[in-house]
């Protein structure tokens, strides 16, 4: 490139950058609300109460699925984490093929007994967009994610190239300088968390290694089922005998498993041919029990409770991988951990969208008219409008959607999902329609009232709001609430900042030799 | 990047084609050689081999992404890849899959 191996770093890091910074931030956006998803979850199900018991649910879900459906092909439940309190139990019909999800599951609380909650999927969506989009094919969506984080990862070694200050730009931080301060707060959020950063995209792309790279699959094995056989054990399902037997207690079963785990719970079960004298019972360690994610899976006896003999321990290259995609997830992170899991993810946003801000803030002051730039710039400022302030709008719609979407609506949970695009489109088109700086103002202050809304509607729609969580002690939706008001206040501010920002930036004599970034 | 004018610069983009193909096409490909050939030859167990591989392959693509716009000429790149990918797929093709587990 031009220049030295500097100037060829610094450009190849704005470039990488620029090109999926927008989708980016969504990815760094929805992935560091899911370090509180199942709090979210929570605070979207205000129905449920009290706390979580496993067995219970565990228990309550086989009685009433033994009721309802003795000859289903299986039975499945998901059950809550530490910071969790529903269960989420599925059955699969014996012709299977028939029998959506919505059709054939049910939400059980700690008690065991099945709750009417409205129809969501709680923090788990913005979860998964956090890797699978939305509105496109899942495996098209984790492609286009995996290429983003690889373009993230050039981004940070080159970022780390460019740098010559890395230690001294740790405490620079020069305010109301313009392009000087984009400059710095890009650098503080990138540096200061810049462990986090390489971290998480690393483990991000381990975590969907085998479809990313299947090449050493292909190189030494028949097929990938043979592979997984190999690594994960054989799991057969097993054959109707046709003899019936009743199921030994599966109370019983998970206290084995904990015994087996050291005290950890199972995060998943289900049974194979529930009622037959064949029948399995599987459960996986849960994944937060542990930092390696990848829990060992034991199978049972459905019939006698006998356990099968434990599959053997992983070797070295499996266990970094589980300890890579525990990492990533933070599941087993208590609560002072997580907390800081967040802010990292929160630094990781600022950093993406300091550094978007920071393209068009450097490029301003070049442009032959600044009046009417070419339209590449003009693309990339209403871009960093529509996701910089469109997408927490989205998210704040969201959650809004949750509390006001009537309970009986049909596909009441994918409404909610709407919402949020439906939101983010418009002020995606709303940007473009006004002036670039009544653009920021207007869509940022929008984005602090969305959230200021939250709590507000949480308060009265539901008998759970900040005042009766604050007298109740319930910390979930206390921090829900205020983490709202938190983020309102932040766009507020950041609103305020841009509207007293004076119209034409100052033209600095020295702008142009400044380093490229 | 410093200054440059409006007009397009024909030369210019094609040598940022070339070394974006060989950042995206030329490393996917190498990271994919080098994580088949790790799963074949390293001597662990099979399944460990493919992990250790699989784990190294993103750093391995992360470099020739980088090396692509670090040096001075734009074919540089495409020569490095070829000492390197032409060995190891001709290895890879003609030396065959490890019989132990």
């Amino acid at each position: 490139m031009k220049g030295g191996l500097r100037q060829s770093m610094a450009w190849l890091h704005t470039w990488t950058g620029l090109l999926v910074g927008w989708l980016l931030l969504a990815i760094f956006m929805t992935g560091t609300s899911a370090y509180f998803q199942d709090e979210i979850t929570r605070w979207m199900q205000p129905e449920i109460h009290g706390e979580r018991d496993p067995v219970a649910a565990a228990e309550g879900i086989v009685a009433r699925l033994g009721e309802h459906e003795p000859g289903a092909a299986s039975w499945s439940m998901m059950l809550p984490g530490k910071r969790a309190i529903a269960t989420t139990a599925y059955w699969q019909d014996a012709d299977s093929g028939r029998g959506s999800w919505r059709d054939n599951s049910f939400t059980v609380d700690g008690t065991g007994h099945r709750v009417e909650a409205r129809g969501t999927l709680g923090g788990f969506f913005l979860y998964r967009m956090h890797f699978d989009l939305h509105y496109l094919p899942v495996m098209w969506a984790r492609w286009i994610v995996g290429f983003c984080a690889m373009f993230m990862l050039v981004a940070i070694i080159s970022g780390v190239i460019t740098h010559k200050k890395i230690f001294t730009d740790f405490f620079t931080l020069r305010l109301g300088k313009g392009q000087r301060s984009w400059l710095d707060a890009h650098n503080l959020s990138a540096v200061l968390a810049l462990p986090f950063h390489a971290m998480i995209t690393y483990t991000g792309l381990v975590t969907l290694a085998s479809m990313y790279m299947p090449w050493g699959v292909a190189a030494v094995y028949k097929d990938r089922a043979e592979y997984f056989a190999d690594a994960f054990g054989i799991e057969t399902t097993p054959e109707r005998s046709g003899v019936a037997a009743s199921m030994a207690p599966i109370g019983e079963m998970i206290r084995k498993a904990r015994e087996q785990w050291h005290g950890a719970d199972p995060g998943y079960i289900d049974i194979s041919i529930p009622g037959d004298a064949n029948a399995t019972v599987r459960m996986m360690r849960g994944g937060g029990e542990a930092m390696g994610a990848r829990g060992q899976t034991l199978i049972f006896d459905a019939a006698t409770g006998h356990l099968h003999t434990p599959p053997a321990e992983k070797g070295a290259a499996f266990e970094t991988e589980s300890v890579m995609v525990g990492l990533h997830a933070g599941r087993y992170a208590p609560i002072a951990l997580r907390w800081f899991y967040f802010l990292c993810g929160l630094g990781g946003t600022a950093m993406v969208a300091t550094g978007l801000v920071l393209w068009t803030s450097k490029r301003r002051l070049q442009l032959p008219d600044p009046e009417r730039p070419h339209i590449g710039f003009r693309l990339v400022e209403r871009l960093n409008i529509a996701t910089i302030a469109g997408l927490p709008v989205g998210i704040a719609t969201h959650f809004l959607a949750n509390r006001l979407l009537p309970s009986t609506m049909a596909d009441r949970a994918d409404w909610e999902v709407h919402c949020l695009f439906i939101a983010w489109g418009a002020v995606l088109l709303y940007g473009c329609l006004r002036r670039v700086r009544r653009a920021w103002v207007e869509t940022l202050t929008l984005a602090a009232a969305a959230f200021l809304a939250v709590p507000i509607v949480n308060a009265i729609t539901t008998d759970r709001g900040l005042w009766s969580s604050l007298r109740e002690g319930d910390l979930v939706f206390v921090g829900f609430d205020l983490a709202m008001l938190a983020l309102s206040a932040t766009f507020g501010y950041i609103a305020w900042k841009v509207h007293r920002r004076p119209a034409v930036p100052v033209r600095k004599p020295r702008a142009s030799r400044e380093v490229a970034a | 990047m410093g200054k440059r004018d409006t007009s397009f610069d024909s030369r210019y983009a094609m040598q940022v084609a070339a070394r974006a193909a060989a950042a995206i096409f030329g490393g996917y490909a190498l990271a994919a050689m080098t994580t088949a050939a790790l799963a074949r030859w390293l001597p662990l167990s099979r399944v460990e081999a493919v992990m250790t591989a699989m784990l190294s392959s993103f750093a391995i693509y992360a470099t020739v992404a980088i090396v692509a716009f670090a040096v001075s000429r734009w074919w540089r790149i495409w020569l490095y890849l070829a000492i390197v990918g032409v060995p190891l797929g001709l290895a890879l093709a003609f030396i065959g899959r490890r019989v132990a587990s």
